[in-house]
């Protein structure tokens, strides 16, 4: 019989919830890695088995960990990340250039094929590429080479690469988005980048349809139709149809049109989900009301999902990261909140339930559906 | 014979528990300790001093005999009683919080 576990990372540790095909009884293990940040934490699709976390905090800095047994045990591995020749710099928040200075990885993503292939998007943003299962890091430095990396300016969390999408049906593509630069894509395996943000609005930047320099927040993609990106921007929930060669908003009828995660059901791909969050600076669920949202026409339409989700008195927010879809036949949804929850829904949407209620802010829910 | 105390996380990282006993060639600096640390426990560079730099990470300080050694240059001759385990080598995760 099929079973999930889905993979969380938190501001002090990271848990692990495992359950059976009816997710209606979990098991929780953790805090792995108590007191140390997991910014993200995430399986390989190649081997469920090897699994690779983000560690970080203030004090001792950066950690990579590996596990070859499910998490079961785990190894520090490489956590060098050097930034390739010169690093240059970017503009800081006030506009003046500002020395690129690795901080801490914000996202992995191992490859759709090889266990020991693993991607990481590193604040200050950069592309950082481990072949030998995170023992040794390079930088794909085209990325920040490519022309306008002295024009990214940091976002209020960073300048943070947060998303790395790779196409399942071409290897040398990959699609990467930084806060506050906007999105890239390389058309030959991380040699040479291009922005793709054509059809984005920021009012908030001097040059609202400026080729960088949006707050792009999260980017999500079916992998039967590579072709087609869904992005929650800053403000505005946008969808490309050419690989974000363009991109048109599809906002519709959402309450705020502001939210940092995104994603698509296993099995639908016209059918994403969004958590509409109140901004500037409140970033909390308007009205008090925990809604996920869901458009099944691919955006402009969404219905709001409240069945087991509190409406009233709610005020936490859902990351970018913290969103996650299992690939069961009915589809399951998983959100981790700032509040500690880790919701669920076996059913795409319909009812949710937690899993866990007191973890501490979640940053990061991944889920893997095992044989 | 040297000791170290490590922080809690790092103790954690490391496997080991109470002090870390290394065996150091030569002057006893802060520069000879870190490295016989890493050299024996490969999984600490990075945590306490930058990769490339060699810098003390900011919110890592290092004590010892009761006085804060961080600000002195990494080349300068410990105290006596470090050199000869008398005295444990303090590296602390600093406080912060309120």
């Amino acid at each position: 019989m099929s079973e999930v576990r889905v993979l969380v990372g938190t501001r002090k540790g990271a848990f692990v919830l495992t359950s059976d095909a009816k997710r209606e009884q979990w098991d929780v293990s953790g805090p792995h890695f108590a007191g140390w940040e997991i910014y993200h934490f995430k399986g390989s699709p190649a081997d469920p088995s090897r699994l690779y976390v983000s560690q970080s905090t203030g004090w001792f800095g950066q950690l990579i960990q590996r596990s070859n047994d499910g998490g079961k045990t785990w190894e520090p591995m490489g956590n060098q990340f050097k930034y390739d020749g010169v690093p240059g710099t970017h503009q800081w928040y006030d506009g003046t250039p500002h020395a690129w200075e690795f901080k801490r990885v914000w996202h992995l993503e191992p490859s759709l094929t090889d266990p020991d292939t693993v991607y990481a998007g590193v604040e200050d943003a950069a592309l950082f590429r481990s072949n030998d299962g995170a023992q040794t890091w390079q930088e794909l430095a085209g990325l920040r080479g490519h022309g306008s990396g002295p024009r990214w300016q940091p976002g209020a969390g960073g300048m943070c690469l947060h998303t790395i999408i790779l196409d399942p049906d071409n290897p040398q593509r990959i699609f990467i988005a930084i806060s506050a630069a906007g999105a890239f894509r390389t058309d030959d395996g991380g040699e040479t980048w291009r922005p793709i943000n054509r059809g984005l609005k920021s009012q908030y930047i001097p040059d609202p349809d400026a080729e960088v320099g949006h707050c792009v927040h999260h980017i999500a993609m079916h992998p039967s139709r590579p072709n087609t990106l869904f992005m929650q921007k800053h403000w505005d929930v946008m969808r490309s149809d050419d690989s974000g060669d363009s991109w048109q908003e599809v906002s519709g009828n959402l309450p705020t049109d502001f939210g940092f995660a995104i994603d698509v059901h296993a099995h639908e791909p016209e059918t994403i989900y969004v958590v509409p969050i109140k901004s500037d600076s409140e970033h909390f669920p308007p009205d008090g009301k925990l809604r996920v949202f869901r458009s099944r026409t691919g955006g402009n339409e969404w219905e709001p999902l409240t069945k087991g989700l509190p409406q009233s008195d709610c005020y936490v927010n859902v990351l970018r990261d913290a969103m996650a879809i299992d690939s069961l036949d009915s589809c399951g949804i998983y959100f981790g909140t700032t509040g500690g929850q880790v919701y669920a829904s076996a059913n795409a949407g319909e009812n949710w339930a937690p899993i866990v209620r007191d973890l501490p802010a979640v940053l990061s829910v991944e889920v893997q559906t095992l044989p | 014979m040297i000791r170290v105390v490590l922080p809690a996380h790092l103790r954690t990282l490391a496997h080991v528990k109470g002090d870390v006993v290394l065996e150091v060639d030569g002057e006893v600096t802060q520069r000879s300790v870190l490295d016989a640390l890493e050299a024996s426990y490969p999984m600490l560079r990075g945590t306490i001093r930058d990769h490339d730099t060699q810098q003390r990470r900011g919110f890592v300080r290092f004590f010892a005999c009761e006085q804060d050694l961080s600000h002195e240059s990494p080349d300068t001759p410990l105290p006596e009683a470090v050199a000869t385990g008398a005295e444990p080598f303090f590296v602390i995760g600093a406080i912060a919080g309120g």
